[in-house]
């Protein structure tokens, strides 16, 4: 089976259809997927801005990390949930638009960065933890997740608009 | 006496007519939009946790709000600009959709209500904001955004 035939077997299950066709259902999906972005990328970007030193720079790396992270990641778990209750609904054109290409890329080296940031910027934090102004390889991955987070934003709202299909 | 007249009026101006009749002015502008979205609801939150006795509870109110401060009024301004400019490119639709009302509605109650009560709570020191008011502020001011948000994203469908 290849992955096309897969989608169209997707969609044409019962909740699949169920949710496309939902007049109630599938706004509120939607809306918990946009809304869920405030929480996880709102405050992703407050870390960010940390990182790289624009703002809250009295607050320590791991401080910032350790009390914002979770509750970003709250806004995570409601976003994939409702984003693949979304791509159930619809897998077939989904799949096949660039946008949501894009968006899948961008988010996989989103989540490469925020694991590299971890493992080999992070660990090493305790020496600079406490500085307004951080290592430029700490602030790289901030601007690096910044970046990517726009891209996943912008792709995942131009997915609307099926230009190339 | 009814809104529709000037409503019609904003959709006849050039910049209307102009992103109406562009293929990617709309998009591009609703990016910006939704950008200036994820960076408004940081800015909220991220001090509103703190109201609630969570997140960032080491630093005073009074720091993390000013700290957020013109990220909340730049990307308020920048929503409020970019979805002016939604708006004029179609009118007609949004007169006659029930949750544009709605999200117009919430929306002029959030922005009060941040820029008096929650604004002067903000200017406190934390021993002189009662931590009651505090939660009180936070949930508040996250449920009139949500509203907002909420009431925003259904104006595709209704």
């Amino acid at each position: 089976m290849s992955p096309l035939e897969f989608f169209e077997w997707l969609q044409n299950t019962y909740w699949s259809t169920a949710i496309r066709e939902s007049l109630m259902l599938y706004p509120l999906i939607l809306t918990t997927h946009v809304l869920a972005l405030c929480l996880s990328v709102g405050l992703i970007a407050i870390v960010d801005l940390r990182l790289i030193g624009v703002r809250f720079r009295n607050v320590l790396i791991s401080e910032v990390t350790a009390k914002l992270i979770p509750w970003a990641l709250v806004g995570f778990f409601l976003m994939v949930t409702s984003g693949l209750l979304l791509f159930y609904a619809t897998p077939l054109k989904a799949a096949q638009n660039v946008f949501f290409q894009i968006k899948m890329v961008a988010l996989l080296l989103a989540g490469i960065n925020a694991c590299l940031f971890h493992a080999a910027i992070y660990r090493k934090a305790t020496t600079w933890d406490s500085l307004q102004i951080v290592p430029f390889r700490a602030r790289l991955a901030g601007c690096v997740s910044l970046t990517l987070w726009t891209v996943v934003l912008v792709s995942g709202r131009l997915q609307a608009f099926n230009w190339f299909n | 006496m009814t809104l529709l007249p000037l409503f019609e009026w904003i959709g006849s101006t050039d910049i209307g007519l102009t992103i109406r009749d562009s293929m990617w002015l709309f998009p591009v502008i609703q990016c910006t939009h939704l950008l200036a979205l994820a960076m408004l609801g940081g800015s909220l939150i991220v001090v509103d946790l703190r109201l609630l006795g969570l997140g960032l509870k080491r630093h005073p109110v009074i720091y993390l709000s000013r700290q957020a401060y013109p990220w909340l009024i730049g990307s308020l301004l920048m929503m409020l600009v970019t979805g002016l400019l939604l708006t004029s490119s179609e009118t007609l639709k949004i007169y006659f959709s029930p949750p544009f009302w709605w999200k117009m509605r919430f929306l002029a109650v959030a922005i009060l209500f941040t820029f008096t009560v929650r604004r002067n709570a903000l200017r406190l020191e934390d021993i002189q904001l009662e931590p009651f008011k505090g939660k009180t502020i936070a949930v508040v001011s996250l449920v009139l955004w949500f509203g907002v948000g909420f009431s925003g994203r259904w104006i595709a469908f209704y």
